[in-house]
């Protein structure tokens, strides 16, 4: 890859010439393999390759699922009955799929977090973020779509009130949403076209993550100290650097391993207690459930939908400056996604010149403020929207907001960050080499 | 009464989620946590109160209930209540299935089959109980909070028990007000409830509502071969515990494969530990034990 400087692939077999001069497919994954990358990553790094395997996992689990479900409204319930009854080990796949949404989210929002903290969305890395804000947003797509599909009280019901969203969008609502359904209502015709996507959008998520992997490999990985990764000798990169095979690949498989085995604890001993008891009822559209709760991983957001009602002052105003086209329902919608839209524009927001979050005293009062709003949001969201619930919801969606829109610019221009070390090799010498203060050369245990 | 649903998905929110639920949630139903064999990583189901809880579905509550999931072949299926397979196919044959392929296409009864699935429901109002156990998984109606589930492992089974222990004779403030239909149970929270129970701010005086269900049990409805105690608590954990299986089957597989998994897990997670640590070793500094 380009950017860092670095060893280039020789082939040297006749076997290996033949093909690289042919298609340089060797060259590409050893330039992956051994890209030099910053050897004071901590244990926030790993997200990234915990997402690809859940990718991975709920893709051949998905797969297999679909050679026994039927996506018809009379028969889509049975045949997931069918797949916990009577496949072979289809119990546990079904489970395993079915919490891996978990695992991927749950994975999601640190590596999100994780990217906000250190500072890993600002230049030149603007373009990997916004690529991992549209993974997010299909992901979520992807996962709602998916919870359709077992067609229980919750799956339909839930359906119905997500695409009622869009039937808020003024003038065109009704006809989008219809659009949407393929019908006036929830039925066969979105079944259908819910698993369609579903099956598709995992694939144009694959391929957005080899483009997020691409970008972040021109550029280098970011790092807690934030410093670039210098580049005018090799020698240099072999100071600041080691390559991704064998030290991280290693050191994220053992992380790997953790959470496989808390998962695997999860998906054995307690697979039901994420998801919603009423998807075991079938899907009946005269009988709506007291309370419908999406899951848990888009709590927030929904928090943030509903805290914006009509006796908020700021709603009143827009729905009196709008002539009523923008009335409290469509505000919330746009709440919704303008949270989502506000983090992908943090790129452009923050205007501090210190990148990783370590070296900004004030900042980093904020972040965690930031994380426990998110929480506070996560646990709100599952509440009725009755007395007080409302106002923490909306305190809490004020500050997602401010967050980004105010505290970031501002913070670049008020706060005085601490300095940071000149180099990656100064931050890990500090770290691991404090009595000799030399860096030994990487070389491999033998 | 407000009846609400939340989850959890971490001890810190449930913490939190704990406060919020119990300051709001007025007259809680008396739900029991019964201790059933399957509970834990390394419960698994009792074969014999499979068996027990099969004959009470059978002498009791099959009488309207349906269980259109599970097939009579299910009943002799490892992890289950393993009926010999002459049992089986004895107790299949015991009970008509509608056929529609019988007399030229119009259809009649005949004795099922171990590939038959149990008959549906027979009255509309009576719900099918393959998934109830289940279902009914987030007690305090279905929108209690996942908390019980997590940290005591309740959950189905044990509402489902409450429930049919938990008929008790009208509250007297019931009598002040026009009579209720139903039954009154202090368990089912997603019934009709007279306003003449309510304090003013329409909060319930008396736990649970009225369900339509008369009471199944009244105490030595069944005779167990195996002398077992035929008392309502007793008879209503053996029926809940054949639903839990009705609605996991393969619980005990599911928790074999769990261990299996975790135990493998762990000690791949020792050995990648300690690669790594080797690996990381020289650069850090560090000798190698």
């Amino acid at each position: 890859m380009a950017g860092i400087p670095h060893d280039h692939y020789e082939p040297k077999t006749r076997g290996e010439k033949w093909l690289e001069s042919r298609l340089p497919i060797l060259g590409l994954l050893h330039s992956t393999l051994t890209i030099p990358t910053p050897k004071n990553l901590n244990w926030m790094w790993i997200w990234g390759i915990v997402l690809v395997f859940t990718l991975l996992l709920q893709i051949v689990t998905g797969i297999v699922l679909v050679m026994h479900y039927v996506p018809h409204v009379d028969k889509a319930f049975a045949s997931v009955e069918h797949i916990m009854r009577n496949v072979n080990g289809g119990h546990m796949i079904r489970y395993f799929h079915m919490n891996g949404a978990s695992l991927f989210f749950v994975a999601v929002y640190l590596h999100i977090f994780r990217g906000l903290y250190y500072g890993s969305y600002k230049t030149p890395r603007e373009v990997t973020w916004i690529i991992g804000m549209l993974i997010y947003i299909l992901m979520m797509g992807t996962a709602f779509m998916g919870y359709v599909l077992p067609w229980g009280q919750m799956s339909f019901h839930g359906t119905a009130v997500i695409t009622g969203l869009f039937g808020a969008v003024p003038f065109i609502g009704e006809g989008l949403q219809t659009w949407l359904l393929g019908a006036s209502a929830v039925g066969q015709p979105a079944l259908n076209r819910f698993f369609s996507l579903h099956y598709l959008l995992p694939f144009v998520i694959l391929g957005l993550v080899i483009v997020h992997i691409w970008a972040f490999h021109s550029t280098g990985n970011n790092n807690p100290t934030g410093v670039e990764v210098r580049r005018t000798s090799k020698e240099e990169v072999e100071k600041d650097t080691l390559p991704f095979w064998p030290y991280f690949v290693i050191k994220d498989l053992f992380a790997l391993a953790v959470i496989m085995t808390v998962f695997m604890a999860i998906v054995g001993f307690m697979p039901n207690y994420l998801g919603h008891p009423d998807n075991y009822i079938p899907a009946n559209p005269l009988a709506t459930p007291a309370h419908i709760v999406p899951e848990w991983y888009f709590l927030p957001f929904y928090a943030i939908l509903r805290a914006f009602d009509q006796d908020v002052w700021l709603v009143i105003a827009v729905n009196w400056l709008t002539f009523g086209i923008v009335d409290a329902k469509f505000f919330g919608v746009l709440a919704m996604f303008g949270a989502i839209v506000v983090m992908a524009l943090a790129p452009w927001l923050d205007t501090s010149s210190v990148r990783s979050g370590r070296y900004r005293p004030m900042f980093k009062y904020w972040f965690w403020l930031l994380v426990v709003t998110f929480i506070v949001l996560m646990w709100v969201g599952a509440m009725p929207a009755d007395g007080i619930y409302p106002y923490i919801a909306l305190i809490a969606s004020t500050y997602w907001f401010a967050y980004f829109l105010v505290i970031l610019p501002l913070l670049g221009v008020l706060e005085k960050p601490e300095v940071p070390p000149n180099t990656i090799e100064e931050d890990f010498v500090s770290h691991y080499h404090e009595d000799d203060g030399v860096a030994p050369a990487a070389t491999p245990a033998e | 009464m407000t009846m609400r649903f939340t989850r959890s998905f971490g001890p810190v929110l449930a913490l939190a989620l704990a406060a919020g639920a119990a300051n709001a949630a007025g007259e809680a139903p008396e739900v029991t946590d019964f201790h059933f064999s399957f509970e834990g990583p390394f419960g698994s189901y009792d074969r014999m109160q499979l068996q027990r809880g099969l004959q009470v579905y059978t002498e009791v509550c099959a009488a309207c209930h349906g269980l259109e999931y599970v097939a009579f072949r299910n009943l002799s299926e490892p992890g289950g209540p393993m009926l010999p397979e002459d049992q089986m196919r004895a107790y299949a044959d015991e009970i008509e299935v509608w056929d529609p392929t019988l007399f030229d296409g119009e259809g009649d009864f005949r004795p099922a089959t171990p590939a038959d699935h149990f008959p549906r429901s027979s009255l509309s109002n009576a719900p099918d109980l393959s998934l109830m156990a289940k279902a009914r998984a987030g007690f305090s109606g279905p929108y209690g909070t996942g908390l019980n589930q997590l940290f005591r492992g309740m959950g189905g089974p044990e509402y489902i028990a409450s429930l049919l222990a938990g008929y008790e004779d009208e509250p007297d403030c019931a009598f002040d007000g026009p009579p209720m239909d139903g039954f009154y149970n202090t368990v089912f929270t997603a019934g009709g409830f007279p306003d003449s129970c309510k304090y003013e701010d329409g909060t319930h005086k008396v736990p649970g509502s009225w369900i339509a269900m008369a009471p199944p049990l009244w105490g030595d409805d069944v005779d167990f071969i195996d002398g077992s105690p035929t008392d309502v608590e007793s008879v209503a954990q053996d029926v809940a515990a054949f639903l839990m299986w009705t609605a996991e089957p393969k619980l005990n597989q599911r928790k074999q494969a769990g261990l299996t998994g975790v135990i493998f897990l762990t000690i791949l997670s020792v050995l990648l530990y300690l690669t790594n640590k080797r690996i990381w070793a020289p650069v850090k500094g560090k000798k190698i034990a």
